[in-house]
């Protein structure tokens, strides 16, 4: 009654599916190359590869006419489920009220991420990139089979029949919904290839189509990986190291015990784990562990230490990352020069729901419930703590209340201390392990703290005459199993991005890199490097533009491609901003531009400045991400991002005093307010292109425009973040 | 023992009586719509009603709670409610959405005591809901928006 997964399907039609795989229905979807920009930037040879096309995998349509379309992406509030449903449905031509969508199980064979080889996994703003034209074939041969059906049925040519909402019809008035259709159809042969709707004849994709989670989400029935409840469950917490790289030298956890509710104490490698019967009673044990650290590893040193050590650091020659005409050189016939520093603090990322994972261990594995977003690295490390391989691992994917980055994680240490806890209690209960907000603020996997040192100048005629680029971080990727796919001769892309490929046509630029050591852990955040090259990037544009005593867009247009996307989206955002027009004193305007994953991003960003207080009073931005699949889900992530990177902007920042992360929850590392919130304006410029993401591009042009507008007002220019606006009294 | 009206029920809880009311919603009474993002009522996304006014669950001890009219995202009913989570719906407002019962209840209880709020009588009421996806534009709009369907 279903087209579904196979293994609901009658044994009859179980083998012939399987036949129909083997024999027909393997479809050759264009080349990957492991992590995609990465490796494709480097001009690797891409090793192609078969993915299984078998629509029933991706899709099940009930005889009440739902539409289910498993998504193979986390939605973590980026619109990924509403968005691969969208092309499901358009080539479908389903009824939009009927779609739904449940997350896929982590089989890499069906579910890989196209852009990452193998691995499942949603990130690097892919998920529709990867998808486009894979869920679009999906649907279109799930409609074949449909239209066949309904020809053998009715007995009238295929060709004759329409399929319009969910109902097929013929001239002759027979009709059927696709409920009516769903035993014929699963008769029908898998379609070897299937044609594509022209762009003209799209009903769904460009639309505005409702959020397919919004219901949920707004009456308290969704369900979020930490709502999930499985019987018996016991929850943990655990007490980790004040200091990154210190252990557990003794502990006592006699008074722990003592609690009204505790279980069980165990000891993994990161810490103390209390186990009790609710999350109060585990809060309370927790607190009444008694621990000793052995600190001779830990890093013990304060934020202090760490600038003035990246500061030092930044004075010798790091790696060569990028070296265009002769940065020195000209810098040396530059008619006017300035040298600049600018500093970036590690950063949490802070998703509302803090990470927690389900798990229970099975006979020959274990299953996890969670907002796994890299379900490929998951499984593998749960795995490697269980002795067991990754298919023995059923991650049920659950929706993820944000993450910014941190549910995915190379070392994949929320699900590896979940498996260890389980396995040190002998799987006698299924853990529920939680992280409080403080263990998430000082828990470290934090955006890189990065130092930039910029020296350039521009000739007698306002040209840039030489640029030279000095960026200090810790590599996100070195020593990751990610490494070899992300890191070239010492370099690690995502320290660089936006820096060593800018798009602007700097004659003469020197990039260079140095990867600094530390215990504190690295990871990806919302944009990953463009999160500080873009500012750093945008802000030197603008100095030099002043530098050359031409205007900021002007100065930016003449150093892209005419007729570019570039271009283009910064005309765009120019031309919706009245750029140019006067504003009142105490006011300023300023504009930014970037590109990061494959879209573009320009930001006019309008602020006022009175008494050393900034406000943000607007920001319009233009984007081109390709084909905008839903415009709606795209002007939201820009408005999210923009509210998302407003509070790096403002004050975040994660600081050490001898070691110890100085702040803890949300009233000193306190995300953006709604008071603070600009008003927002999203115009996305027409593009006919393959769509690239929208998750983290419109993040990092914000602070540069901020940045840019304080210096309109004001005359001062403000470069590390978050802005010091002591600076400015 | 412990007695809570609940959603209109009364519901026995054998509970510490200085548990934090979230932890009881969610652990003993299987009310998941009330979430915990900070346990120091910094961020509102365990917000419920109690006597019809906002209150972080987080920070309301249980033994504080009894005797007292709770309602919880699971419990809403009226028209101000109705209205509330239809413009969400109208203007899907949510992202990740994990904060966003606290932030309807907090709009709930604005939209009770003022029928016709400002921007800024938004952002004074609002200010103590975080959204990290930062879908505050939407939650703006949508709070002017149920007012106009309540007008």
């Amino acid at each position: 009654m279903l087209i579904q997964k196979s293994q609901a399907i009658a044994p009859s039609r179980r083998s012939f599916l399987k036949g129909a795989a083997l024999s027909t229905s393997v479809f050759v979807l264009g080349s990957f190359v492991p992590f995609g920009r990465f490796a494709a930037a480097e001009g690797e040879a891409a090793a192609p590869a078969a993915a299984v096309f078998d629509p029933n995998m991706f899709l099940r349509i009930g005889s009440d006419d739902s539409v289910v379309v498993l998504c193979k992406h986390l939605e973590m509030g980026q619109g990924v489920s509403t968005g691969l449903a969208t092309l499901v449905a358009e080539e479908l031509d389903a009824d939009w009220s009927k779609v739904g969508f449940d997350f896929a199980p982590n089989n890499p064979k069906v579910y890989n991420n196209l852009f990452f080889g193998s691995y499942i996994g949603t990130g690097g703003s892919t998920s529709m990139a990867n998808s486009w034209n894979q869920m679009r074939q999906v649907g279109a041969a799930a409609r074949a089979m449909f239209v066949a059906a309904a020809a053998r049925q009715w007995n009238v040519p295929a060709a004759e029949i329409t399929v319009s909402n969910g109902v097929l019809a013929h001239a002759s008035g027979k009709s059927a919904r696709f409920g009516e259709l769903v035993e014929a159809a699963m008769q029908e042969a898998v379609p070897t290839a299937v044609t594509l709707k022209d762009p003209k004849d799209w009903k769904y994709i460009g639309q505005p189509l409702p959020r397919l989670d919004s219901r949920g989400k707004t009456t308290g029935t969704a369900t979020f990986a930490i709502d999930f409840r499985r019987p018996g469950k016991l929850t943990a917490l655990v007490r980790r190291a004040p200091q990154f790289g210190a252990t557990v030298k003794s502990f006592d956890d006699s008074d722990a015990r003592k609690i009204k509710g505790v279980v069980d104490v165990v000891q993994i490698p990161s810490g103390i784990a209390v186990l009790a019967t609710d999350t109060w009673s585990a809060m309370r044990g927790r607190e009444a562990l008694k621990i000793a650290w052995d600190d001779s590893l830990a890093e013990k040193r304060s934020s202090d230490a760490h600038v003035a050590e990246y500061r030092d650091i930044a004075t010798k020659p790091g790696i060569v990352a990028a070296n265009r005409g002769d940065a020195a050189g000209g810098l040396g016939k530059a008619a006017k020069s300035y040298e600049a520093e600018f500093t970036f603090p590690f950063l949490a990322h802070a998703p509302m729901e803090p990470l927690n994972c389900t798990i229970e261990l099975t006979p020959d594995g274990a299953e996890i419930w969670a907002g796994s977003q890299f379900q490929s690295i998951d499984d593998y490390a749960v795995g490697q703590v269980l002795g067991v391989t990754p298919d023995k691992i059923k991650i049920h994917t659950l929706l993820g209340g944000g993450s910014f980055g941190r549910r995915a994680n190379p070392v994949a240490d929320w699900a590896v201390e979940a498996a260890q806890i389980a396995k040190a209690i002998g799987g006698k209960a299924p853990v529920h392990l939680l992280w409080t907000r403080e263990d998430d603020i000082k828990g470290g996997y934090y955006r890189p703290m990065a130092l930039h040192k910029v020296k350039a100048g521009v000739d007698d005629a306002g040209r840039i005459a030489g640029w030279q680029h000095t960026i200090v971080s810790k590599s996100i990727m070195i020593g990751t199993a990610l490494e070899p796919m992300t890191v070239k001769d010492g370099v690690d892309a995502t320290s660089v991005e936006g820096v060593s490929d800018t798009p602007y046509g700097v004659e003469n630029l020197a990039v260079d890199v140095h990867n600094t050591k530390t215990a504190i852990p690295v990871l990806w955040w919302r944009s990953v490097g463009h999160s500080h090259t873009a500012h750093v990037m945008e802000t030197t544009m603008d100095e030099l533009a002043h530098l050359a005593g031409q205007d900021p867009l002007a100065f930016r247009l003449s150093y892209l491609k005419e007729g570019s996307r570039d271009a283009a989206v910064l005309k765009h955002v120019a031309e919706k901003a009245n750029w140019g027009r006067e504003m009142p004193k105490g006011t300023g305007r300023g504009i930014a531009y970037h590109m990061s994953f494959g879209s573009r991003v320009a930001m006019v960003a309008e602020v006022s400045v009175e008494a050393g207080t900034l406000k943000v009073n607007r920001v319009i931005a233009a984007v081109d991400c390709g084909v905008a699949i839903n415009p709606d889900v795209i002007a939201a992530q820009v408005e999210g991002a923009i509210g998302f990177a407003l509070s790096a902007v403002l004050r975040n920042r994660v600081t050490f005093a001898d070691g110890v992360v100085e702040q803890g929850n949300f009233d000193d590392y306190e995300p953006t307010r709604i008071k603070e919130m600009p008003a927002v304006e999203v115009h996305i410029v027409p593009s006919a292109e393959a769509p690239t993401g929208i998750g983290e591009p419109g993040l990092p042009p914000l602070a540069p425009a901020i940045g840019n507008a304080i210096f309109a007002a004001t005359g001062k220019r403000l470069r590390s973040l978050p802005f010091d606006l002591d600076l400015l009294a | 023992m412990i007695t809570l009206t609940i959603n209109g029920k009364e519901q026995q809880l054998d509970v510490d009586p200085e548990m934090p009311l979230l932890w009881a919603l969610r652990d003993h009474l299987n009310l998941t719509g009330t979430k915990f993002g900070c346990g120091a009522a910094q961020c509102g996304a365990c917000t419920v009603h109690i006597d019809g006014e906002g209150a972080r669950s987080c920070s309301t001890m249980v033994g504080d709670a009894e005797g007292r009219e709770i309602v919880t995202i699971e419990g809403l009913s009226g028209k101000v409610a109705e209205a509330v989570q239809a413009a969400w719906q109208k203007l899907d407002v949510v992202q990740c959405g994990y904060c966003q019962s606290g932030q309807i209840m907090s709009a709930i209880t604005l939209l009770s005591a003022n029928e016709k709020p400002t921007d800024d009588d938004i952002n004074a009421s609002m200010e103590g809901n975080i959204c990290r996806c930062g879908t505050y534009v939407r939650i703006r709009d949508a709070i002017h928006e149920a007012a106009k369907a309540l007008a």
